[in-house]
């Protein structure tokens, strides 16, 4: 029996508190004359509104480039590569913000949308660590699996993980709809009326889906829809240990059926709603699969830990290295089914290059180059090195290693999906950031070691428990 | 492969994989050294048992992907930057570098395709598998439902066909060196 003792108790209510003094001191001090030092908003905004103009010469002289390019001469490289940053410009600093005092607005917006965006960011990086781990869950019950049955309890706990984050989600959406911070461009007030100053057409044309009513509708029914499940799913675990295992299992697998089901569409609405919604104009049909399968990895490194930190108590000594292998053959897989849709995504936007879908990448190339390319290098090359081998799979030194590439390699993901479109080039990690990690962080623990603590690791009469105790590979 | 013939085998037959395990364990316990042991199937653990070391394969197989993504490289720069240069949809071509995302897949494919076909010949060589090599089963009912274990005679006989017997063996034989 898992018991979460006072110390890491207080451990973890002291991250939730530093983490949030920090935000609170973040966001205190967060404005343009503090965290972006002499680049005051005022004469930031004149300096980025003479480079559009600029660009607008540049812009006329494109459809040359482009006929150059068509011709087959292109033996200079870097004219594909300027037209797209031509291009990247224009939209994110001039287009709909020609005018001056309009600009200088959309950069106070952008500084002011930071504590928020860095909120959102931790926010959904840890709803993606018990989310991951629910779905898996429910697979275990719906693939009827059998080596994994005694680490059951240890995801069904980090699956309620899921719970703080929606509704911190949630709040930060009801913000967003009141106006406090503007994240989500399709809130603007008037976007949808014709004449009106901030009118754009092409959100018009999506207010249908993307309206306020509607989406805290969705994000209602994503609360309902995952919360229940990994209630029922914890519950009938939990019936089965005082009960008959076999008649808990079958109905733990027609739950996990049915959210299976529902997690398939949800899986795909909730990433556009969350993510791709705050870059309104883009939009890329994988983006769903992409946002899902970087929380199923990092949910898996976080399993690893977990589980890895329950054996170092002395406790579940029938998890052995035959399931570590196996935990560490599902993060290994998963990094590279994400950098297999990261580049899928990416390869053909790039290689099609409509200005209006390559822009997102052009300003993450722009200006979360450093990111960006850490970000790929922590979540595909350093997992797949470390846990390549066998061996590597099977001790606790390469796991732990290869999980922390991981999940720090999936929250700069999740930081380069959401900041670009928030806050532009006003981003960092400072007090705001880290605060908001240290502030998940400790929820975190507080929820999973609660329900850890609360029943046996062991199912006694899951059907498949003997199974699990003599797996081996 | 390669047991030493400096003494007779004996040859015992089972008919459950439990039971070979089991009786592998027991025999090397008792000093007995087990050569081989044919199986229609994959034992779980039973490379453990036998004390076999690990196979190199996977090892081989990761340099022999790194000789394919070299390729991959070395063919995408020659045929597309260097040779014969060639525009496709406007992507730069003056460096393999700049044009290196639509190379990708090809890449990819040809790490897996090293890989994969390098590994499947290692493992033919290794074993002399070539067209035409005899089958080196010793008893055809070993591919079907019965698995067949041989084990080096040290000592008296009768005291290991006894121990074989006793561990389930049904049929016993004995080959001179």
């Amino acid at each position: 029996m898992f018991e979460f003792s006072s110390k890491a108790k207080q451990f973890a209510i002291a991250l939730t508190l530093v983490g949030a003094i920090l935000w609170l001191v973040g966001y205190a001090l967060n404005g343009p004359s503090s965290s972006e030092g002499d680049h005051g908003s005022e004469a930031h905004a004149t300096e980025m509104h003479e480079a559009a103009g600029h660009d607008s010469h540049a812009e006329d002289n494109h459809v040359d480039h482009s006929a150059h390019d068509d011709e087959a001469h292109g033996d200079y490289p870097g004219e594909a590569h300027a037209a797209m940053i031509e291009a990247s410009m224009d939209d994110s600093h001039g287009g709909i913000h020609s005018d001056h005092d309009a600009h200088a607005e959309h950069e106070a917006h952008q500084i002011a949308n930071r504590p928020w965006s860095a909120l959102y960011v931790a926010a959904f990086f840890f709803l993606g660590l018990g989310l991951g781990q629910l779905f898996f869950l429910g697979l275990q019950y719906v693939a009827q699996v059998g080596w994994s049955a005694g680490i059951l309890r240890i995801m069904e706990a980090q699956a309620f993980a899921i719970v703080i984050p929606l509704i911190a989600i949630a709040i930060i959406g009801l913000l967003g709809i009141g106006h406090v911070h503007h994240m989500f461009h399709w809130l603007l007030e008037g976007i949808d009326e014709v004449g009106h100053p901030n009118y754009d057409s092409l959100i018009a044309d999506k207010t249908s889906y993307l309206n306020p009513v509607f989406f805290m509708i969705r994000i209602v029914i994503y609360m309902t829809g995952w919360i229940w499940a990994a209630k029922t799913l914890r519950k009938n675990s939990l019936l089965s240990d005082s009960g008959d295992g076999l008649a808990m299992w079958k109905k733990n697998r027609g739950v996990a059926a049915a959210f299976t089901v529902f997690y398939a569409v949800t899986s795909s609405t909730s990433a556009w709603d969350m993510i791709m919604s705050i870059d309104t104009h883009w939009f890329s049909t994988l983006f769903g699969w992409y946002t899902f399968s970087g929380m199923f990895v990092s949910s898996f490194a976080a399993l690893i830990l977990l589980t890895l930190y329950v054996k170092s108590k002395g406790l579940a000594d029938w998890i052995n290295e035959n399931h570590l292998h196996d935990l560490g053959k599902f993060m290994f897989a998963f990094s590279v089914f994400w950098t297999y849709l990261w580049f899928s995504q990416f390869v053909l936007i790039w290689y099609a290059n409509i200005p209006e879908e390559v822009t997102y990448y052009m300003q993450r190339f722009d200006e979360y180059k450093v990111p960006f390319f850490t970000m790929v290098s922590l979540n595909f090359i350093f997992p797949v090195l470390a846990v390549l081998s066998r061996p590597a799979k099977r001790v606790p030194g390469t796991l732990i290693m290869a999980a922390v590439f991981v999940l720090v390699g999936h929250y700069m993901d999740h930081y380069i999906m959401v900041m670009p479109g928030t806050v532009g080039d006003h981003y960092g990690f400072g007090l705001l950031e880290l605060g908001a990690i240290l502030f998940f962080a400790g929820l975190f623990i507080m929820v999973v070691f609660r329900s850890l603590a609360s029943a046996p690791l062991l199912h006694k009469n899951h059907p498949m428990i003997t199974e699990s105790k003599y797996f081996q590979q | 492969m390669g047991h030493t013939k400096h003494n007779p085998i004996i040859r015992a037959i089972f008919n459950d994989d439990d039971i070979v395990l089991d009786a592998v364990k027991d025999l090397r316990a008792n000093g007995y050294n087990v050569s081989e042991v044919y199986s229609p199937f994959p034992i779980h653990g039973l490379d453990e048992a036998l004390g076999l070391k690990r196979t190199r394969l996977s090892t081989a197989a990761f340099f022999y992907g790194l000789v394919g993504l070299f390729f991959s490289s070395w063919l995408t720069y020659y045929t597309m930057i260097m040779d014969w240069p060639q525009n496709i949809g406007g992507k730069p071509n003056a460096m393999w570098f700049l044009n290196m995302p639509s190379f990708v897949p090809v890449m990819f494919e040809l790490t897996v395709f090293f890989a994969a076909h390098l590994m499947c010949w290692s493992y033919f060589a290794v074993n002399g598998l070539y067209p035409g090599a005899k089958a080196q089963n010793p008893d055809p009912r070993t591919t079907d439902d019965h698995f067949l274990m041989e084990v080096e005679l040290e000592g008296e006989e009768t005291d290991l066909t006894a121990k074989l017997q006793e561990l389930g063996a049904l049929e016993i034989s004995k080959i001179e060196a």
